[in-house]
C-alpha cells in the first residue's frame, strides 16, 4: 500500500474548472459588451436601468475577477495540493465535504453577487462591491476554503511545502486580512431600524476610506491575481515542459520579498490626492522596488526553459505559459513606470489604467488559468487533449485579442491625459472635457475589437475542453509531463 | 536554507502573516486621526443630499466621474479648488473613482444648476453633444428611499458622532420629521425643474430619485 500510486480525487478540482470556463465567458462577454457600449452610447439603454455601463462594470470586475480568476484557482489549487502533498481529497472524509461545500458556497455566492449588484445594491468600492450580508458569507465561503486547505497540508505524506503551497497559504492569509478590514462596515437597519437592510455605512470616512480602500484594492490584485498565479505557474509549467525549476534560492527570495513589498505599494492608486505625502511617495518607491520580486519569479519561470525553448515551437500550453510570464514581466513593469510620480499625474483616470490592468489579467491571469485547465484535462479524464490545432489557433487569436487591447488603451490613455492638460497660447485650457471624451471613440473600437477576439478564444477553450471530455482519444495511462495531444 | 520552515506550515503561516501586515500597519494607522478631521465650515449632508449619494451609489456613477481634483492648474482651472482631505470627513463610503470617463464632479454644484442635470440625466446629448453617457430615465420614475437615508443619517450620528441635530447643523429629528422636511427640500429642486411627471409625483407627496439626485449633486461645493 505504501508504495502503491495514489488515486487523487479530481471531484472538486473538475467542478471549479468548468465554473472557470462558464463565468469567464460570462464574465469577458459583458466586458465586451460594455466595451461596445463606450464607443456606441446608444447600447446603454437597450436593457432599461439594467443594461448601463455603470451598473453592468463592477459586475464585469466581480464575474472575471472573481467568477473566472478564483474558479481557476481553485481548480488549480484541488489539483495541485493533493499532488504536491501526496494526498488524495477522498481519503478523509471531513475535508472532501469542506471542498465540497467550498465549491456550493462560492457558486450561491456568485449568484447572489450578480442579482445583487444587477439590483443596484453596492458599497461602491472597486472590487469590494458586496453589500455587507454577502460579506458575511464571503468570509464564511473563505474559512471552508481555509479550513480545506490546512486539512490537506495536516493530512500530507510529503514533508516539505513545494512552492505552490507558500503561495496558496499566502493568497488566503493576505486576503483574508485585506477583505475583512477592508469590509468592515455598519448595517444601519441594525442601527435605526428603519430602511433598507442591503444598506451599510462604511467604518472609516473620506480619506481614511480611500486608505484602507486602496490598500485592499491593490493587494486583492496581490493576492488574487498574482500571488495565487505564480503558485500555478509554479507547478504547471515545470510539470508539462518536465524541467526542474531554475532557481529554489531565488524562488526563496521573489516569494519573501513579494510577500514584504507588495503592500506597500498601494499608495500608488492615491497619488495627488488628499493622503499625506509621504504616503504617496512611499507608494511609488515600494512599487518600483516590486520590479524586483516580481521579475524574480517571472525570469526563475523562463529560466526553467533553458535549454528546452524548442517546446514552445511544439506545445501550445508551453506558449500559453511563456507569453503568460512575458506579460507578467510587462505588466508588473508597466505599473511601477505608472506609479512614479510625473507619469501618474498624466496615467491617472485615463484608459491607460483599464490597458494595464488587462494586459496583466487576460495575458497573465486568463492565460495561466486556460493553460492549466487544459494541462489537467487529460489528467482528469485520462483522454488527449482533443485539438493541438484549435488551442494554436486560440493562442494567437487571443495574443491579438490582448495586443489591440492594450496598444488602443495605451494611445487611449495617453491622448486623454495630454487633452486633459493642454493650454493654448494665453494659457487657457485648449480643450472642453466632451472634446476629450470624442476622440477616444475609435480607440475604444479597437479595444472592443480586440475583446471580441479574445471571447473568440475562450469558447475555443470551452469547445477543446468539452470535447476532451467526451470525444477524445482514451489514454492507457497518466502522462507524466506533455500533455499528449490529438490534431 | 529555509527548508526548516517549510516544513512547518504552522510557522510559516505566520511568518507569511506578519509579513503581509506589516506594510499596512505603518502606512495606515498613523494617518487616521489627522484625516478624519473635518475642515472648518463642513457640514453633514441633509436626509434628502443622502438620499441622491444612494441613488449615485445604485447606479455607479462613480465608475465614471471622479470626485478629486488634484493639485494641477489644468485641473483647478477645469474643476475648481483642489480638494483638501478635511473636506471629506464625513463621506461613507469616499467616492474619489479611479476613472475619468466622465468629468470630475466634486465641486459640480457650483457651476451646474437643477435644470441642466434633469436634462442632463433625461438625455445627456441634449446638453453635451457627444456624451456618451447613458440615458437615466428611471430615475424619473423610480422614488428614492428616504427611510434608507434617514436610516444612513442616523447611524452616522449615532455610530459615528457626526453632528446632526446640533446648532448650526442640519436637523434630522424623527423619522417623520425628516421625512417632511425631505420633502420640502424636494419641492425647491422641482419648482425648477420641467418635467410634469416629477413635479405631480412630488405634489403628491413622492420623491423621484432624481430628484434627490440633484440636491446631492448641487450639495457637492
Amino acid at each position: 500500500m505504501q508504495n502503491a500510486a495514489l488515486e487523487y480525487d479530481y471531484t472538486v478540482s473538475k467542478w471549479f474548472a468548468y465554473l472557470a470556463i462558464i463565468f469567464g465567458i460570462v464574465g469577458m462577454t459583458i466586458g465586451v459588451w460594455i466595451a461596445f457600449e463606450l464607443a456606441f452610447p446608444e447600447l446603454n439603454n437597450l436593457f432599461g436601468q439594467y443594461g448601463t455601463f455603470s451598473r453592468l462594470r463592477p459586475i464585469h470586475t466581480n464575474v472575471v475577477a472573481f467568477g473566472f480568476t478564483l474558479s481557476g484557482i481553485w481548480a488549480g489549487f484541488y489539483y495541485i495540493a493533493q499532488r504536491t502533498l501526496k494526498v488524495s481529497l477522498s481519503e478523509n472524509g471531513v475535508v472532501s465535504a469542506l471542498a465540497k461545500l467550498h465549491f456550493w458556497l462560492y457558486l450561491i455566492l456568485a449568484a447572489l453577487l450578480v442579482v445583487s449588484e444587477l439590483l443596484g445594491y453596492t458599497t461602491s468600492k472597486e472590487y469590494a462591491e458586496m453589500e455587507w450580508p454577502l460579506d458575511l458569507l464571503t468570509v464564511v465561503v473563505w474559512v471552508i476554503f481555509g479550513m480545506a486547505m490546512f486539512g490537506l497540508i495536516g493530512m500530507r505524506r510529503e514533508k516539505t511545502l513545494y512552492i505552490s503551497m507558500w503561495y496558496f497559504i499566502a493568497f488566503f492569509l493576505g486576503v483574508a486580512m485585506l477583505y475583512i478590514f477592508n469590509n468592515l462596515e455598519v448595517p444601519t437597519r441594525l442601527v435605526a431600524g428603519v430602511g433598507s437592510w442591503m444598506k451599510s455605512v462604511s467604518l472609516y470616512a473620506g480619506t481614511n476610506d480611500a486608505l484602507v480602500q486602496w490598500w485592499y484594492g491593490h493587494n486583492a490584485v496581490a493576492f488574487v491575481f498574482t500571488v495565487p498565479i505564480i503558485a500555478l505557474i509554479y507547478y504547471f509549467l515545470p510539470k508539462e515542459s518536465g524541467q526542474p525549476v531554475f532557481s529554489y534560492k531565488l524562488s526563496l527570495l521573489s516569494f519573501w520579498g513579494l510577500m514584504f513589498v507588495y503592500l506597500w505599494a498601494g499608495g500608488h492608486h492615491l497619488i495627488y490626492s488628499t493622503v499625506p505625502d509621504w504616503m504617496q511617495t512611499m507608494g511609488s518607491v515600494f512599487s518600483v522596488v516590486l520590479i524586483l520580486p516580481s521579475w524574480g519569479s517571472a525570469i526563475n519561470m523562463l529560466l526553467t526553459m533553458k535549454g528546452e525553448w524548442n517546446q514552445l515551437k511544439e506545445s501550445p500550453l508551453i506558449k500559453f505559459m511563456v507569453l503568460a510570464s512575458t506579460f507578467y514581466m510587462l505588466s508588473t513593469l508597466e505599473g511601477p513606470i505608472q506609479s512614479i510620480k510625473s507619469v501618474n499625474a498624466l496615467a491617472h483616470f485615463t484608459d491607460w489604467i483599464p490597458g494595464h490592468v488587462h494586459d496583466g489579467t487576460l495575458g497573465w491571469v486568463a492565460f495561466m488559468i486556460i493553460a492549466a485547465t487544459l494541462h489537467m484535462a487529460p489528467r482528469f479524464y485520462k483522454r488527449e487533449i482533443y485539438s493541438k490545432k484549435l488551442m494554436e489557433m486560440q493562442f494567437w487569436i487571443q495574443t491579438t485579442g490582448i495586443v489591440l487591447y492594450f496598444s488602443s488603451m495605451w494611445i487611449a490613455g495617453i491622448t486623454q491625459g495630454m487633452m486633459w492638460r493642454a493650454v493654448d497660447q494665453y494659457g487657457n485650457l485648449a480643450y472642453s472635457f466632451i472634446d476629450t471624451v470624442t476622440v477616444l471613440h475609435p480607440y475604444y473600437t479597437i479595444r472592443a475589437i480586440g475583446g471580441v477576439l479574445f471571447v473568440i478564444g475562450l469558447f475555443m477553450w470551452a469547445y477543446n475542453f468539452v470535447k476532451t471530455m467526451s470525444n477524445s482519444k482514451v489514454l492507457e495511462k497518466e502522462p507524466a509531463f506533455a500533455s499528449p495531444m490529438g490534431a | 536554507m529555509f527548508h526548516w520552515l517549510e516544513q512547518r506550515p504552522f510557522l510559516f503561516s505566520v511568518g507569511v502573516f506578519l509579513v503581509i501586515a506589516f506594510a499596512g500597519l505603518i502606512e495606515i494607522v498613523p494617518d487616521f486621526a489627522q484625516a478624519s478631521r473635518p475642515i472648518e465650515g463642513l457640514k453633514p449632508k441633509t436626509v434628502l443630499e443622502i438620499a441622491g449619494r444612494e441613488v449615485y451609489i445604485k447606479d455607479s456613477c462613480n465608475a465614471c466621474h471622479s470626485q478629486l481634483i488634484r493639485p494641477f492648474k489644468s485641473e483647478t482651472d477645469r474643476y475648481g479648488p483642489y480638494s483638501k482631505s478635511g473636506e471629506y470627513a464625513y463621506d461613507r463610503p469616499f467616492l474619489w473613482g479611479s476613472k475619468r470617463t466622465g468629468p470630475d464632479l466634486h465641486r459640480v454644484g457650483e457651476y451646474r444648476t437643477t435644470d441642466w442635470h434633469e436634462n442632463h440625466m433625461w438625455e445627456p446629448t441634449s446638453v453635451v453633444p457627444g456624451s456618451i453617457m447613458p440615458a437615466y430615465k428611471h430615475m424619473f420614475r423610480q422614488n428614492a428611499d428616504i427611510e434608507t437615508a434617514y436610516a444612513e443619517c442616523y447611524t452616522d450620528k449615532v455610530v459615528f458622532n457626526v453632528p446632526y441635530d446640533k446648532p448650526g447643523y442640519p436637523k434630522l429629528g424623527t423619522l417623520a420629521e425628516a421625512k417632511k422636511q425631505a420633502l420640502e427640500e424636494a419641492k425647491k429642486i422641482a419648482a425648477d425643474m420641467k418635467n410634469q411627471d416629477v413635479k405631480d409625483a412630488v405634489a403628491r407627496g413622492e420623491i423621484p430619485e432624481i430628484v434627490a439626485l440633484i440636491a446631492y449633486l448641487n450639495s457637492l461645493h
